[in-house]
């Protein structure tokens, strides 16, 4: 069976221009596959390039090496090549990103930033704002919010929004950073039944967890990622 | 998601004499693709833009568009009345300064309403109704419909302008700093505006802007110039999250935090 995400080889530098060119090398030879029902935990002390990973994965940052092959209708696409249209179709179809922190566009309310991603794959839009309430709802994000930009929400407000926003589709890969970070014990339990329900559907999901408990709840394997640290320094 | 793309250029060059305005520019644009060229005052971005919309003939290179019945043309070979032709109905152009893009002496429903009997529309109730739409659309007043422009504030007059372009639901629009001169709040409404818009209508837009947060809310794709050439390009979230030339690593690293 072939992988739903597998990554071969991977590296990445930073070379930081304004300081005189300083080379930060983040990882290399990152290797390991996410298969369709699990989801695979990054694992590693902070700095060892965790998000760098998730990023790359995304096509948020560039690599220096390696392939992040997807499969994507009916083929497999190496993300790491792919020009910048393919790159946002996979986004469109494939491949879907909590981030850790929302990015918020003036005057779109919480509801619309939530169905939007279902709403550019066409789906009508009282449907997509049905599915958005329904999510937001499971999420505890109270009703009052929802017709709101989420410039002014807390925290834990935006992230649910931004995990709301994630997990509206069936994207086959999910990648997730963090996404109980902000969040009370009540609604980090909505999350991790969220993700187990993933599971079952099918999806292959990366993440990382720092809370212990959440990890411990949802991951099948933990890749560790201090294997993949550079060997020789700038 | 169709096939083809809508715009291909292949080495694009602008002199002012010795003077480079821009130079050996290549990219392809597609249908509903929003693509952002971005780089500081003299960078030859605007050089570009106007030689893509034709308001400028290139020293060298060439620009293919894809005409409504898929004939591509070399956009510098095409007749005065072709290319006039193709300004007022495909393709929108907005200006940094909405007076060069509107008729400040006759109202606000003539502007719009204008563009639609250039293609054709003769019955004054459909065009008078069609500009109210379009009004209301860009978050203006329908009791403004017979002011002038003249009395408009400048985002208001942005806003008329952006109407003005896409009543007759253009293909592809050029906009040069559309949000330059207007106060953050007004600017906001109008990148949410335009947003929505080029979304809804899958306009394909090439947008002129020194400022990356523009860029990023609006484009998909975008392209730093710097001394006329393209130093950087790839998706928009790409190179500003991850840039890689030292220029572009610099415009990133000046944007203001709030």
């Amino acid at each position: 069976m072939t992988a739903a995400l597998s990554v071969r080889s991977l590296s990445k530098t930073f070379t930081m221009h304004l300081r005189d060119g300083v080379v930060l090398p983040v990882v290399e030879n990152v290797d390991f596959e996410v298969h369709a029902g699990e989801c695979v935990v990054l694992g590693g002390p902070s700095g060892a390039g965790k998000s760098s990973i998730l990023k790359m994965v995304y096509g948020n940052y560039g690599v220096d090496g390696g392939q992040i092959l997807l499969a994507h209708d009916g083929a497999e696409i190496d993300l790491a090549t792919a020009d910048p249209r393919l790159v946002l179709t996979l986004r469109r179809d494939t491949i879907a990103y909590v981030s850790q922190f929302l990015r918020t566009v003036p005057r779109v309310s919480a509801l619309d930033v939530v169905a939007e991603p279902l709403v550019i794959r066409g789906v009508d839009k009282s449907e997509a704002q049905e599915r958005a309430k329904a999510l937001l709802a499971r999420l505890n994000l109270p009703e009052r919010l929802w017709s709101l930009p989420p410039a002014t929400f807390s925290g834990g407000e935006q992230q649910r929004v931004n995990i709301a926003r994630g997990f509206i589709t069936d994207h086959k890969v999910l990648l997730l950073d963090e996404p109980t970070a902000s969040l009370d014990a009540t609604n980090r339990a909505v999350v991790v039944e969220m993700i187990a329900q993933k599971k079952a559907a099918g999806t292959a999901l990366l993440g990382i967890f720092h809370d212990e408990e959440v990890r411990q709840q949802v991951a099948d394997r933990i890749v560790d990622v201090t294997a993949f640290a550079p060997r020789i320094a700038a | 998601m169709s096939e083809q793309p809508l715009l291909r250029v292949e080495g694009l060059s602008k002199y002012y004499g010795n003077r480079l305005g821009c130079t050996d520019v290549s990219f392809e644009l597609w249908p509903g693709e929003v693509l952002a060229i971005v780089g500081e005052s003299g960078s030859g971005k605007t050089t570009l833009l106007n030689c893509l919309s034709t308001h400028l003939e290139p020293s060298s290179g060439r620009t293919e568009y894809r005409m409504r019945d898929e004939v591509w043309r070399n956009l510098y070979e095409l007749s005065e009345a072709e290319r006039r032709f193709l300004m007022r109905t495909d393709w929108g152009f907005v200006h940094q300064n909405p007076a060069d893009g509107l008729r400040m002496t006759v109202s606000a429903g003539a502007n719009v309403g204008e563009r639609l009997m250039a293609v054709g529309d003769r019955h004054y109730g459909h065009i008078r109704d069609t500009a109210v739409d379009w009004l209301g659309r860009v978050e203006i007043a329908a009791d403004r419909i017979d002011d002038q422009p003249r009395s408009f504030s400048g985002g208001m007059r942005q806003r008329l302008q952006i109407a003005r372009n896409l009543v007759t639901g253009p293909r592809l629009v050029f906009m040069d700093e559309p949000t330059g001169g207007l106060d953050v709040s007004v600017q906001a409404r109008l990148l949410d505006l335009l947003r929505g818009l080029v979304g809804e209508l899958g306009l394909a837009a090439i947008i002129v802007t020194h400022d990356l947060a523009v860029a990023r809310l609006l484009s998909h794709r975008m392209m730093v110039m710097k001394d006329g050439r393209v130093i950087e390009a790839g998706l928009t979230d790409r190179v500003l999250d991850d840039p890689r030339e030292p220029y572009t690593q610099l415009l990133v690293s000046s944007i203001l935090q709030v």
